[in-house]
């Protein structure tokens, strides 16, 4: 059984927050109403196909569109010919930056395709059937070029080369070698020569990681419509409607004011669905045959055409002293960006070593170039390759100093003014808690028994980044609140920010009627991403409560002629004197007492906050096939405070099966031919429910200081652990240290039968 | 282009008629043509679930089966299992127990639990777990999702 109870470190009492409500969303998505991209119906529309390459790395010498333009059904064709002038310019998206002379690149193709599936040129016709027969009579003329799609290849002086001006970013001087790595991060703290000479056992290893999706159930799909005014319509399937806006805009050189995004229901993102695909391209088709022109992908563009997260080649070396104290570390990450520069290196290198209070350190990061889509940001990014590396030779160290994994956790763990290895130092955190929570759990507490078995134990580290929010509230007179978001909802947030604001105003969380809107009817609020939805535009609700509450004793003390502070607010009760009303009973009057009531609020806490989670597993290992069981898992994590614990254990269940997928089965399988070999979700094997057991949770809960209620974001540290943690309940099954993943059977096998 | 031909089925209790192509889907014909967009399209060859219906009370995949096959057949899509504006006990129970989280693979979850319900209608976690393994979630770790499918069932007892 699921031991969910949270365990709380703080005594404040609630009323909303940390109960069960049904989400607002949920009957339009169980009878199968809800409007997702795919859905969008407009009069008139058309439907557009990409053409890709089918060739990962070639020079495009030509483009014919003539027989596909003459395809009785075909209204529109688009190559990259049709980008405005681009300077180079960056713009920040939240969970990374983006350069959008690359954005437009990879949306539609100049000069050179960089990945096999890259889009090429795209087409509008009358249905799909008609707009598929056009890209199968495009002629492009090739000039294939030598391709490379492993990090450790790319960075080789005699590598082909993507972009001939790509000079490495570094402290240093750059050099003036073509190159393929476009960033070296350098941190340094204590001195680690030092640091090693003081340890008793050193462990040091390389660990590699593959190519892995996001995989969301839903394909991206985008509808345009160019108006003849000018302005530009957009639906679409996106995590953040003001950044799809602003990419969109800054591609076609228009003034944002000139596109509407309409962020659909959204199936599924986890940082794949930030940047931009189809939007701008279905937008130039638009704008060429004056109709609305809808885009969907198929399951192989997603694979081939979207953003994976990075394959990495990484070695991770730690001293200790014979009773455990950790006395220096050294990380090496090379990190695949894909196509473009821009990868998630950063986040790996601030993450290798957060868990631990490390007096020497030196960590190395590099993002290089291959022939493989543009990485993009899934889940924590960065963060879950790097704690494979990190937590997998925290355990073995722990192994031979023969000391309790957790033990060893808690004796080196980071907790409030611990300073992280870049620098920033930790306010109050929960990881010494999870860890505890972890030891007194029923699964640590439970013997392992049978052969073949065995327990891993590895933690996970995340931030909450801040970022920007916008939302806006009115009161209606039957007692209820309208709540204007513009964060686009994944996983229930309209109901966890919802109920901050009835927590707020003090009435159930039923009576705050949510609801994300276009870019027109909200403030500008970022991306849903980075753990940062609950989080912040959490804090923007409770702000619009503070704000409705001000004008709510103004009009109470105006009701009873007295004085806004002579009003006492009890949860939902107003009182003064003798008098009482409730806010329902307020509601009512309201339109008597002056104008409507309504409220906005926009908030961008700075910097980021903290979270840390720790995940146990059990595993049985087919001496035969080398297939791996998961028997038991428990994942243990800070929410800070849980607004709504039914999705924080969805958050952690999700993200920790999405852990498990990649740690035993998925991968980008490439041919000699550097092309992908399994794009499709039969061959690219998520997790099934047949994969997997229950996933039990624990919900730890230590305030976040920089939130009014607590919250710690928890969508992304869940996926962090897996990798790491199945490693170790390999190993003590077997005896085997696997350092690369997935662990699949081939792979695990071969090392089983070296052994 | 070939010819569109005119098909016969019995759509959530309701005789419908259509015309559609021979290459046409079932999933493309009741999302684009009768505009029942319930069932989702997630992979489009059968890999995913999520545009499971029911034929002729079995689940199928809509987008492998044509839909000149649907001449006669009786279909059962989602927007047909909540009644006189009542959910069902089994959407009840995916709603109450947080067993969707983007929702996209609800629709397909649906669609399989109801057939697999109605011909066994007290699975073990097991014969849930087997039941349910040809549709994909990608947000949830299917924890919920078993769950709820166990609640419809012991509501059904
Ligand atoms: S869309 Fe039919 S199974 Fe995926
Ligand atoms: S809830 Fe998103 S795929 Fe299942």
């Amino acid at each position: 059984m699921s031991d969910n109870s949270p365990i709380s470190y703080s005594d404040k009492k609630y009323k909303v927050l940390g109960t069960r409500p049904v989400r607002h969303d949920g009957a339009d998505k169980v009878t199968g109403r809800a409007q997702y991209g795919a859905d969008v119906q407009l009069p008139g529309m058309t439907h557009g196909k990409v053409l890709r390459s089918p060739h990962p790395h070639a020079r495009i010498k030509g483009i014919d569109t003539s027989i596909a333009e003459k395809i009785d059904g075909v209204y529109a064709i688009a190559t990259g010919e049709d980008w405005p002038d681009l300077i180079d310019k960056v713009a920040e998206l939240g969970e990374g930056a983006v350069n959008l002379h690359d954005l437009a690149q990879n949306c539609l193709a100049v000069g050179k395709a960089l990945y096999k599936g890259h889009a090429i040129a795209a087409v509008a016709a009358r249905n799909v059937h008609i707009a598929e027969e056009a890209i199968a009579a495009i002629r492009v003329d090739y000039e294939v070029l030598p391709a490379v799609t492993c990090v450790l290849d790319a960075m080789k002086e005699d590598a082909p080369i993507l972009h001939p001006g790509l000079r490495t970013e570094t402290l240093d001087e750059p050099s003036d070698q073509p190159t393929n790595i476009d960033r070296h991060i350098h941190f340094e703290t204590g001195d680690i020569d030092a640091g090693f000479a003081a340890a008793d056992v050193i462990v040091e290893k390389e660990y590699k990681t593959a190519t892995v999706h996001q995989a969301y159930i839903e394909p991206q799909v985008s509808t345009a419509l160019w108006n003849e005014d000018g302005h530009l319509k957009i639906w679409t399937s996106t995590q953040g409607a003001f950044t799809a806006r602003q990419q969109t805009a800054e591609l076609l050189q228009l003034p944002v004011s000139k596109v509407t995004v309409t962020p659909c229901e959204i199936g599924g993102g986890f940082g794949g669905k930030i940047p931009v695909y189809l939007e701008p391209v279905a937008a130039i088709l638009s704008r060429k045959c004056g109709r609305p022109v809808k885009m969907t992908m198929q399951r192989d563009e997603v694979f081939e055409g979207t953003g994976p997260t990075p394959a990495t080649f990484m070695k991770v070396k730690l001293g200790a002293t014979r009773d455990g104290k950790l006395t220096a570390g050294q990380a090496y990450l090379a990190y695949e960006s894909g196509a473009f520069p821009g990868g998630m290196i950063g986040p790996g290198t601030m993450c290798v070593f957060s868990c631990v209070e490390l007096p020497n350190a030196v960590v190395d990061g590099y993002d290089v170039c291959v022939n493989k889509p543009k990485t993009q940001p899934y889940r924590a990014p960065g963060a879950t390759q790097a704690a494979f590396a990190f937590e997998s030779t925290f355990n073995e160290l722990a192994d031979q100093l023969k000391i309790d994994p957790i033990e060893i956790r808690q004796m080196n763990g980071v907790k409030e003014g611990s300073q992280r290895v870049d620098g920033p130092v930790y306010p109050r955190i929960g990881y010494l808690e999870c860890l505890d929570a972890a030891q007194k759990s029923a699964h640590w507490n439970t013997p392992l028994e049978g052969p073949n078995r065995g327990r891993g134990v590895a933690a996970g580290y995340w931030f909450n980044i801040g970022m920007k929010s916008s939302v806006s509230a009115s009161i209606n007179p039957d007692g209820t609140i309208h709540l204007l978001e513009g964060s686009t909802d994944i996983g229930g947030t309209r109901t966890s920010i919802a109920m901050q604001l009835a927590e707020t105003i003090g009435i159930p969380a039923e009576d705050v009627l949510p609801k994300v809107v276009d870019t027109d009817s909200v403030g500008y609020t970022d991306v849903t991403g980075g753990s940062r939805t609950t989080f912040a535009t959490g804090m923007a609700a409770h702000k619009v409560g503070l704000d409705l509450l001000q004008q709510l004793t103004a009009r109470v003390a105006f009701l009873w002629e007295c004085e806004p502070n002579e009003v006492q607010v009890d949860g939902d009760v107003y009182r003064y004197r003798s008098q009482q009303m409730t806010f329902k009973e307020l509601a009512a009057k309201l339109p008597e007492t002056g104008d409507p009531v309504i409220g906005r609020a926009s908030v961008s806490p700075e910097g980021s906050t903290n979270g840390f989670g720790v995940h146990i597993v059990d595993v049985e290992v087919d001496p035969d096939t080398a297939k791996v069981t998961i028997l038991r898992y428990t994942a243990i994590q800070d929410a800070g405070k849980a607004i709504h614990p039914s999705y924080v254990e969805g958050q952690m269940q999700g993200g920790a099966v999405q852990g498990i997928g990649w740690a035993l089965n998925e991968e980008y399988f490439y041919g000699a031919d550097h092309k992908m070999r399994n794009a499709s979700l039969l061959d690219y094997r998520i997790p099934t429910c047949l994969d997997v057991p229950m996933i039990d949770t624990i919900i730890v809960e230590v305030p976040n200081p920089a939130h009014p209620f607590g919250v710690r974001g928890v969508g992304e540290t869940p996926i962090v652990p897996p990798p790491a943690a199945i490693a170790e309940a390999i190993y003590q099954a077997t005896g085997v240290r696997m350092t690369e993943l997935p662990m699949s059977p081939p792979r695990l096998w071969k090392a089983m039968s070296q052994r | 282009m070939a010819k569109k031909q005119l098909i016969t089925a019995i759509i959530n209790g309701e005789e419908r008629e259509f015309a559609c192509e021979p290459r046409q889907s079932l999933l493309e014909v009741l999302r684009d043509s009768l505009q029942l967009t319930g069932a989702k399209e997630g992979c489009n060859n059968g890999n995913c679930g999520a545009c499971t219906v029911l034929l002729n009370g079995e689940p199928v995949v809509s987008c492998l089966v044509l839909a000149v096959e649907a001449e006669g057949a009786k279909i059962e899509t989602v927007e047909g299992i909540a009644a006189g504006g009542q959910l069902q006990p089994l959407q009840q129970c995916f709603l109450e127990g947080a067993a969707l989280q983007c929702g996209v693979c609800t629709p397909g979850f649906l669609m399989t639990t109801k057939a697999l319900l109605e011909r066994n209608p007290h699975p073990t976690e097991e014969e849930i777990r087997f039941q349910l393994a040809g549709n994909l979630c990608r947000c949830t770790g299917y924890d919920k999702i078993v769950r709820a499918v166990q609640a419809a069932a012991e509501g059904a007892k």
